[in-house]
């Protein structure tokens, strides 16, 4: 029973905290965050160099054949600094094609996503805001040869900046007749319409399909038969979001207790008041513990262990609850100035709406632990 | 990371399992005290009882993981405990491995393994029960005697207690508060000791109040040297391990709980078919599995040698909430027969529901919990 890093997976958050300490301080961050891309091609070539993009992609297409244990290390990093990029996306994207592409798409695409030169994401979420089959209303209508898209998708991670598209849509009347499909940059009919988010470091858009045509060699996996690749997708996504909600939440602890030592009221740093010390205590109590549960559903995910998707929900419907509630203590601890657009810790608090409802919500995910805990008895 | 056991790991947890199966059949009379009498045997024979002991004063010598297993699977089975000796087994006992003298150790630790008497802990005290260093009871040497006045309370178990650990202030002058404190072993029948127990909120007595007055004992039975006591409670008190055992016994509530959902009816339909308590109760299963999971990093920690530091507040917190707020549930989704004493499931919920302050409130509020974490793990000033 090992519950640590090994000295490699150290050493690459070692890695990732120097490249970002370098070049992307918080005042790079927030200078990224208002440009049109919303983050840096250079660094994401750099990271791509460096290995870091291709960390779960198999070795034999141009990855590192590591597990979402080390893609955590990474991720707890990347959230830290609210590093703005298409990790997240490119990575999902990876997974979807290694799940279910055939060897001809993995051998187009994996190394693509594996060195940064092409950047991908997952279009799953609709205006219903289900995140199960059901909720896949994109209509594909048969053709001569293959389908023709029509519908729209909602809170599509960095599909600005996407060559590839993992796009989820219904092939047929039944509850799961859903079917995966590969659309690339440029397809006829596909538009795309950023629409800004509170947090400029996530970048989100609306993803609109006027008759874009899908071939058959665009399905990922067979027809109609999508829903356990969504569903380990979904389970992929939510952890990787809560990954980088710890590295997030453990910085705005950080800032608002470094704030309670300096900052003097009433003849004392405000961090002696019990009022002040103990809500922070709580942070990190939840903190401690929302990172304890996303360890072990990573470890699940790459043991392919039965329990894998409770283990994931228990994370991210923890994480669903706490960060938020971090980021409007951490502020409010702040007094006025966490209220500035100067101090970093609203930036926080932006952050954890984003992650809060992506690859679903507190209740959603409570749900699918009631739901596995009470179908097993 | 891995969760996996090493083959030697899981021939022990068979081990243990083996015997359980044996000794501990579906229906086993747990608490028939001729069934009690042979488990106690049993497992003493197997050197379970002070298991993480070294063998040298009778221990099992167990490493840090078997002690996980053991415990584990105990708690999985309803086992009754290893040993009889509750506070002897979990703290008095490593403390006079520590700082006991030899002829303590032989005087002492063969009695608590064996369960032939009864510890109790003479801590708290009306004026120090959060601020427990500033206690006032105070011992003065006279000869080869030590003398006690004072009192003590919420001393749990001391009216079925044959011996006591117990808290005096030696010396009143000293610096430091933590100074001048030291640590004495109390025969419960010594004249001028006197125990008075406290009803509780759910009607039973637990714990006492204990009055010394001009108590004598031989200095002999002095824990470690004069002045010492603090640094022996803090080393005896640091031997509470991960949490492996609180959880498998969380678990077993939430089971129960669920069970007494499907049972019940709430506003016309099944309580198990409303989304509030279903979230409620998957609410409390993230955090059970939080807790497991917090512990098995902690114990992570303590196989590389680091120290715990006060990362073992953070599962106490948790479990303080998850006492209270389960049992609360429990009488919610009973309705109107939730404040009924007797009506569902013969009390047993309700008892429940009013036990909490005991696992609560004992060994450190909540809101000491989050002083702790927040001066000795964020570096916020003391107040």
């Amino acid at each position: 029973m090992n519950f640590g890093f090994t000295d490699e997976q150290e050493l690459l958050r070692q890695a990732v905290r120097k490249l970002l300490d370098a070049r992307a301080p918080m005042a790079e961050v927030r200078k990224l965050a208002e440009t049109p891309e919303g983050f840096s091609r250079d660094l994401w070539k750099q990271m791509g160099e460096l290995g870091w993009l291709g960390l779960t992609i198999p070795e034999a297409h141009g990855g590192a054949g590591l597990g979402w244990v080390d893609l955590v290390v990474l991720l707890e990093e990347t959230g830290r600094s609210l590093f703005p990029s298409p990790l997240i996306a490119t990575t999902l994207t990876a997974a979807a094609i290694a799940d279910a592409g055939t060897a001809a798409q993995q051998a187009a695409w994996l190394p693509r996503l594996a060195d940064g030169s092409a950047i991908g994401t997952v279009a799953l979420l609709e205006a219903g805001d289900r995140l199960d089959t059901a909720g896949i209303q994109l209509r594909g209508v048969p053709m001569a040869d293959g389908w023709r898209l029509d519908g729209e998708k909602r809170a599509v991670l960095d599909a600005a900046a996407a060559d590839l598209l993992v796009v989820a849509f219904r092939t047929g009347d039944g509850r799961d007749d859903v079917t995966l499909a590969l659309v690339e940059r440029g397809a006829a009919g596909l538009r795309v319409e950023t629409t800004p988010s509170i947090d400029a470091t996530k970048r989100v858009a609306r993803v609109r399909f006027d008759g874009v045509p899908v071939s058959p060699d665009a399905v990922l996996g067979a027809s109609g038969q999508a829903a356990p690749v969504l569903a380990r997708l979904l389970d992929r996504g939510a952890a990787a979001v809560t990954a980088e909600a710890i590295g997030a939440a453990e910085e705005a602890v950080r800032l608002t207790v470094d704030y309670a030592k300096e900052r003097v009221q009433f003849g004392s740093p405000i961090g002696r008041f019990q009022g002040v010390k103990h809500p922070l205590a709580e942070m990190y109590v939840d903190v401690e513990s929302f990172k304890s549960l996303l360890y072990y559903a990573a470890w699940c995910l790459d043991e392919d262990d039965v329990d894998a998707a409770r283990a994931v929900s228990m994370a991210k419907a923890y994480a669903s609850e706490a960060f938020p509630r971090i980021g409007i203590d951490g502020v409010q601890l702040h007094g006025g100035v966490g209220y500035t657009w100067e101090y970093d810790i609203q930036l926080y608090l932006k952050r954890s709406k984003w992650v809060r409802p992506i690859f679903g919500d507190a209740d959603f995910h409570y749900d699918r632990v009631a739901r596995i805990r009470t179908e097993a008895a | 990371m891995d969760f996996h056991l090493t083959p030697e790991e899981e021939a022990f947890r068979a081990e243990v399992r083996a015997f359980l199966d044996e000794l501990l059949p579906p229906g086993a009379p747990t608490s028939d005290p001729k069934f009690l009498a042979t488990w106690f045997r049993r497992v003493r024979e197997k050197r379970w009882v002070g298991f993480s002991w070294p063998r040298e004063v009778g221990g099992g010598g167990g490493s840090i993981m078997q002690q996980v297993i053991l415990k584990e699977e105990m708690a999985k089975r309803k086992a009754p405990a290893l040993g009889a000796c509750f506070m002897g087994l979990a703290w008095v006992g490593p403390a006079i491995i520590e700082y006991g003298t030899e002829a303590q150790k032989q005087r002492f630790i063969p009695d608590i393994l064996d369960g032939k008497v009864q510890w109790c802990t003479g801590y708290s005290e009306p004026g120090s029960g959060s601020d427990l260093a500033s206690l006032q009871c105070r011992a003065v040497r006279d000869g080869d005697h030590y003398v006690v006045n004072g009192q003590k309370i919420w001393t749990s178990i001391a009216m079925w207690s044959q011996w006591m650990i117990l808290l005096v202030r030696t010396d009143p002058a000293a610096q430091g508060k933590h100074d001048g404190i030291t640590c004495l072993l109390v025969e419960m029948d010594s004249p001028g000791l006197t125990v008075r127990p406290i009803r509780n909120m759910s009607g039973s007595a637990m714990f006492a109040e204990v009055f010394f007055d001009d108590v004598r004992l031989p200095v002999d039975q002095r824990l470690g040297s004069e002045g010492e006591g603090w640094k022996v409670t803090v080393s005896a008190l640091a031997h509470e391990r991960s949490s492996i055992a609180e959880v498998e016994g969380l678990l077993r509530k939430l089971e129960e709980l669920l069970e007494l959902a499907r049972a019940s009816t709430k506003h016309g339909r099944p309580a198990l078919d409303d989304d509030g308590i279903r979230r409620r109760i998957a609410r409390f299963e993230t955090r059970i599995a939080a807790m497991r999971m917090n512990g098995m990093r902690f114990l992570t920690k303590q196989l590389k040698g680091e120290p715990l530091g006060a990362d073992t507040s953070i599962n106490k917190l948790h479990r303080a909430a998850l006492e209270i707020e389960m049992g609360d549930l429990a009488l919610e989704i009973q309705g109107s027969d939730g404040p009924l004493e007797k009506e569902r499931d013969g009390g047993r919920w309700q008892r429940f529901a009013l036990s909490w302050p005991e696992v609560v409130i004992g060994g450190g509020t909540p809101n000491i919990q989050r002083n702790i974490i927040a001066e000795r793990v964020l570096g916020l000033p003391k107040d």
